[in-house]
């Protein structure tokens, strides 16, 4: 089953929640609405299942219009980004409801719980209750919940956010496993560009109620088509800067930026791993500050001469780290970077604006004020 | 699970604190609790049986019960579908009728009932139309009915409200994806995780139906082996310096209310176990 929905808008009081957004879902796809909170991706999501209504647009499931379909009608699986399980329910009793509620026979009811249970790995917990059981039990129940009625798609609301790091891990292996054998048409929404890029096989990119871009994974992380995909997506460097002779000039760094008219003001993205440092005692372009180890990687911070910090992420035992310490002079080579001409003149200065933190491999957000999800 | 660990030492202040909320405690509510049950067995439980066997205290305490009764269930029903719409919809007035909900608890009960018999008495507005039916509310069961009524409204409605609102509602939602009727998401989603909700409102109910005095009073008249509930009874024999049969009532009274605080006890934890 295909979802499209084209020009959704959706307002809370003044605050826009979708803004004008088309998009469309293969049939068979597992789809990721990536975007920062409160970005409208799960009012879209909530839109499709019939949760929300559009303030105008359409939503079509296999091309027929389900605009005016009671969530009930629509065969949609939804599964709640705090699980929503009936409390008062055990975990087959929660199972099996949508096939209770429409009337299947108590056999067929057993059965497809008892095969549920087995698919996720739940046996021996059909007489529990979800307050009995650990976070992830209760995402698996939650899943086995929305699937019991066969439904055409399913709709994942930040499914493991509230899980912890590992179990999240687990699970996100598990929705791809699934989703191969099962192949439903499935969309689900996450903040978490790890997330979506290891599960999904499209991702979209939603930043305040618009699409910003769509695509393979791949494409979004290669070819940002806006400036925000390109904050939001990996860790970068984001600087300010004017472009002069064909060149944009970060402290004693210089990118070139051809084809930008002189004195045009740019916003250069360099991702962590787009920059290339080599230790040149004999001169340099910037002074090394520290190295942090996280795990796999190490992030090093160094500052441009001219008072600019950089920050690079390298593999833990790659060569490029060979005489990387705090003190040294280094050389930078930036391997790929990303210019976007602004419109609006705010300062001519070259302002340094790294987000999230100096070494949080977090990408760079703007967060939006207001919360609609 | 609460840890339950050893009980800290308290410091001066906190101690002076605790012997305050436990005389006041004690001189509001458990002296005068203790003197009625004393005053009542004084004599043993002889007049207490005497009394069971009076048919005026056995009228007026069914009356009492069955106006209980009326209030309970429709509160109950009113309780729920109130708490629904004021909780789950957006719509005009709503702040508005919000309010007027907690409205019999702002209103003296005395004057509740002078507000009906404005409405219902022999001259009031509603007099012409009463009269061609035939129908009689003041100083009659009907008129008992409405001033319990009016005074318990409040309990039901704003308890389950206030579990409505914790609950928030997406288990409604999920019932609603998984192709649930509106009936079915109540019956099986919404009616069980409000029960001890429901339950705590209509135990309130049945509290302050009981225990109703002013409202009675004054639209139903106290008129022995009529209208005369239980709390009328009492203030009726002590008129009639019958002491015994006041103090067995109100022995009977303070049985039924224990009973109830017990109910309501078992419900909070219920519903804290719940949560």
């Amino acid at each position: 089953m295909s979802i499209r929905v084209s020009h959704l808008h959706k307002r809370f009081g003044s605050f826009v929640a979708v803004d004008d957004v088309s998009l469309e879902v293969p049939s068979g796809a597992l789809v990721a609405f990536l975007g920062p909170s409160g970005s409208g991706k799960s009012t879209i999501l909530r839109i499709i299942a019939g949760l929300e209504n559009a303030d105008s647009g359409s939503v079509f499931v296999n091309e027929e219009i389900a605009n005016h379909l009671h969530p009930r009608a629509r065969r949609i699986g939804f599964v709640f980004q705090h699980y929503a399980l009936f409390r008062h329910m055990t975990v087959a009793q929660n199972i099996a409801f949508g096939l209770r509620v429409q009337g299947a026979s108590r056999q067929e009811q057993a059965s497809r719980v008892q095969d549920l249970l087995t698919l996720m790995n739940l046996e021996g917990l059909n007489d529990r209750y979800p307050a009995q059981l650990s976070g992830g039990q209760r995402q698996r129940v939650a899943l086995a919940r929305a699937l019991a009625p066969k439904p055409k798609v399913l709709l994942l609301d930040e499914p493991f956010g509230a899980v912890d790091a590992k179990t999240r891990e687990e699970l996100r292996h598990w929705l791809r496993r699934l989703h191969d054998e099962m192949h439903v048409t499935s969309i689900f929404v996450t903040h978490d560009q790890e997330e979506a890029f290891s599960v999904a096989d499209r991702v979209i990119v939603i930043h305040r109620g618009r699409v910003e871009q769509s695509g393979v994974p791949t494409e979004i992380l290669d070819q940002p088509a806006t400036e925000f995909v390109a904050r939001f997506i990996g860790a970068a460097n984001i600087y300010t800067t004017r472009a002069k002779d064909g060149f944009c000039q970060v402290g004693a760094l210089a990118v070139a930026a051809p084809g930008i008219p002189d004195g045009g003001l740019v916003t250069l993205v360099i991702r962590f791993y787009d920059l290339k440092f080599w230790r040149d005692d004999q001169g340099g372009m910037a002074t090394v500050v520290r190295t942090v180890s996280l795990g796999d990687r190490v992030t090093v911070e160094a500052v441009i001469d001219g008072a600019v910090t950089i920050l690079s992420q390298f593999p833990r035992r790659s060569s490029l780290l060979l005489g990387i310490e705090p003190g040294v002079r280094i050389h930078i080579e930036v391997t790929t970077v990303r210019i976007y001409p602004q419109e609006t003149h705010s300062d001519s200065s070259i302002t340094p604006r790294l987000q999230a933190g100096a070494c949080d491999s977090k990408p760079g957000v703007d967060q939006p004020q207001s919360d609609a999800e | 699970m609460r840890s339950r660990s050893a009980p800290k030492r308290l410091t001066l202040a906190q101690c002076v604190l605790l012997a305050v909320v436990v005389s006041y405690v004690g001189i509001v509510l458990l002296i005068p609790v203790g003197a009625i049950v004393v005053y009542a067995l004084a004599d043993g439980v002889q007049p207490l049986v005497d009394a069971l066997h009076n048919t005026n205290v056995l009228h007026s305490l069914m009356l009492s019960f069955t106006l209980a009764l009326i209030a309970l269930v429709a509160n109950g029903i009113l309780g729920v579908g109130g708490a629904l719409l004021l909780a789950r919809h957006r719509f005009f007035g709503r702040r508005f009728l919000d309010a007027l909900v907690d409205l019999p608890l702002a209103v003296s009960p005395v004057m509740t009932g002078l507000a009906f018999l404005l409405l219902f008495g022999r001259d009031g507005w509603f007099a012409p139309l009463l009269n061609a039916a035939g129908w009689k509310v003041t100083f009659a069961f009907p008129g008992l009915v409405i001033a319990t009524l009016f005074v318990t409204f409040p309990f039901t409605i704003r308890e389950v409200g206030h579990t409505l609102e914790e609950l928030g509602t997406t288990e409604e939602e999920a019932a609603m994806t998984l192709g649930a009727s509106p009936f079915a998401t109540f019956w099986l989603v919404t009616l069980p995780n409000i029960r001890y909700g429901l339950g705590y409102g209509i135990l309130l109910t049945t509290a302050r139906a009981l225990g109703e005095f002013g409202a009675v009073l004054v639209l139903g008249g106290a008129i022995s082996g009529q209208t005369e509930t239980a709390t009328t009874f009492i203030y009726n024999a002590l008129e009639e310096r019958q002491d015994a049969a006041a103090y067995s009532m109100t022995l009977i009274l303070v049985i039924a209310s224990v009973l109830l605080l017990v109910g309501l006890e078992w419900m909070k934890r219920q519903r804290k176990k719940e949560v």
